[in-house]
């Protein structure tokens, strides 16, 4: 008992990092816990299997699944969707939020009504989006558009707002007017920010995605969930909840790494 | 390769060629006369006087310091002449003339860290005359000669966020006189560096003058940063912020560490000690 006693260190440190591995590790292990979780309750019977089926009958059903062309056309056009709503977003949300941040006046004409209309849900346009965009492709986009634009230029305005004052400061010392710094400094300074507000926002596509689909259509994930439900079919509920799940998940694999390889400097 | 190598050459040859040491650039003078300058925060309860009363004349290549309390209003100062602030009262003249908003040809280095940290080091340095609209291979011979000067070379592709905070504070500098400005405005810009680096970067700043010939206004809080880099200390006081003396500083002209060991120098930062006691 002569060595002195280290204490060892606490496996759970606040912010501490834990390396790659065992990152990498404990997610996994969290994904198995969710899949013993299901096997436990389906195969001990647990659940009635019409409410839970088993993870071997889910699997069987996506294979037999994504191997008729019928279900990569769902997946295409809901892809197409969640695309084109979000790309319109951004057009017209991110300079918009630009100038929003970066003006008072913009802020003032701006963000008391997005503020206002931000908080009625999308879902509720749905009626009135049939009215006007009828039920073609047309309603779903706008559907999609409505529920991130908003989100998106607030988002994208305070992103504009953060940017330090100092940098804009030092740029008009070295001879930069108001749009040469907006050019060269603040719209630069936004865009790692800028990239991680877009993959959130992308996130809530799909989401409104599912919306969209769930009203007058004969296509898309959305509605081949709504049709599996109809027969009752929750292996198909399943399938077309996990594909959409890993839609979401590679399109966020793919932001992330643009940020890294966009932005070495961040 | 050997294209690139050449055209590296030929930036080379321009660096030394246009830009050696201190070109006399016509008209480049660089004379500040600040003159009844005052600045008032007025809200329709509270008045506060932060600057009072404040005459000073910089003259063309002069180095000058101001140290101060915190709080005196010294950096309201600088940032007023750098047309960053607006003043209340009074004029800044910069070669007859009045001083309105920021411009290029008053240059500042700002306390906190301010590189663009999207672009490389070189591409800092050209920030300001990318702006000017100067081509390329001048763009490059001036960031050449300024990376030499602060002796970064290695550095040059290097983000900012790769850099110690004394090779920053280098880069602000080179970055500032990239831009060959008449005036060199520095606010506290070695405040947060450690006690060795500091004195590094002091010996390089004076080198740096010396070579580029521009007017310096220096603020600091550190008495003896004063006396070492310039050859005028202004003390202000606060409450209002104003002018409480100006001393010559009476050093050879070739400041080494060796300076801050003389009697006068010793004397002057006893003197200035007492005045900023009260």
């Amino acid at each position: 008992m002569n060595a002195t006693k280290r204490r060892k260190p606490h496996t759970f440190q606040i912010f501490k990092d834990i390396g790659g591995r065992p990152f990498a590790f404990t997610a996994g292990f969290s994904f198995l816990l969710l899949l013993i979780v299901w096997s436990v309750l389906s195969y001990a019977k647990a659940v009635n299997p019409v409410f839970l089926p088993t993870p071997d009958k889910v699997l069987t059903e996506m294979i037999k699944l994504l191997g008729t062309g019928e279900y990569w056309h769902h997946i295409g056009i809901s892809v197409f969707r969640v695309s084109a709503g979000f790309i319109l977003a951004c057009i017209v949300g991110i300079p918009l939020g630009i100038f929003a941040g970066t003006f008072k006046y913009g802020e003032a004409f701006v963000e008391p009504p997005m503020e206002f209309i931000r908080y009625m849900p999308a879902v509720a346009f749905i009626p009135l989006i049939m009215v006007w965009a009828g039920i073609g492709e047309w309603a779903k986009i706008l559907l999609i558009f409505l529920g991130c634009f908003f989100q998106l230029v607030l988002m994208v305005a305070d992103n504009t707002r953060r940017v330090s004052a100092d940098l804009l400061q030092a740029s008009f010392t070295l001879g930069a007017g108001r749009w040469k710094a907006i050019e060269t400094v603040l719209i630069p300074a936004i865009q790692p920010q800028l990239m991680n507000t877009l993959r959130l926002i992308l996130g809530w596509a799909w989401t409104y995605l599912v919306v969209a689909e769930l009203v007058a259509v004969n296509s898309g994930l959305g509605y081949a969930i709504m049709k599996a439900q109809r027969f009752l079919n929750t292996d198909q509920i399943f399938v077309g909840i996990i594909v959409i799940g890993l839609l979401g998940l590679i399109s966020d694999r793919i932001f992330a790494f643009l940020n890294r390889r966009l932005f070495p400097w961040a | 390769m050997e294209a690139a190598k050449k055209q590296e050459a030929l930036y080379e040859e321009k660096a030394a060629g246009s830009i050696g040491s201190a070109p006399a650039e016509a008209g480049r003078q660089g004379e500040i006369v600040i003159a009844g300058l005052g600045k008032v925060y007025a809200s329709k309860k509270n008045r506060f006087e932060a600057l009072a009363g404040i005459d000073l004349t910089i003259g063309a290549n002069e180095f000058v310091t101001i140290v101060g309390p915190s709080g005196c209003g010294k950096s309201t100062l600088l940032r007023i002449v750098a047309g960053l602030d607006d003043l209340t009262e009074g004029s800044v003249r910069l070669d007859g003339d009045e001083v309105v908003g920021p411009g290029a040809e008053r240059g500042m280095v700002f306390q906190g860290y301010t590189l663009f940290p999207w672009l490389t080091v070189r591409e800092n340095i050209e920030y300001g005359p990318k702006l000017k609209g100067v081509s390329t291979l001048e763009r490059r011979a001036i960031s050449s000669h300024f990376l030499k000067v602060i002796r970064l070379e290695q550095f040059a592709n290097a983000y900012p966020k790769q850099l110690s905070g004394g090779m920053k504070q280098r880069v602000a500098i080179a970055r500032a006189l990239a831009n060959r400005p008449k005036v060199l405005l520095m606010d506290e810009p070695f405040g947060a560096l450690d006690a060795q680096t500091k004195l590094e970067m002091q010996e390089m700043l004076l080198e740096v003058w010396e070579k580029e010939k521009t007017t310096v206004l220096f603020i600091t809080h550190d008495i003896e940063e004063a006396i070492f880099l310039s050859r005028r200390v202004v003390v202000m006081g606060a409450n209002p912020g104003r002018i409480l003396k100006a001393f010559d500083v009476k050093l050879p002209a070739q400041r080494t560490q060796e300076v801050r060991e003389l009697p006068a120098f010793l004397s002057l930062k006893r003197e200035l000690g007492a005045l900023l006691k009260h």
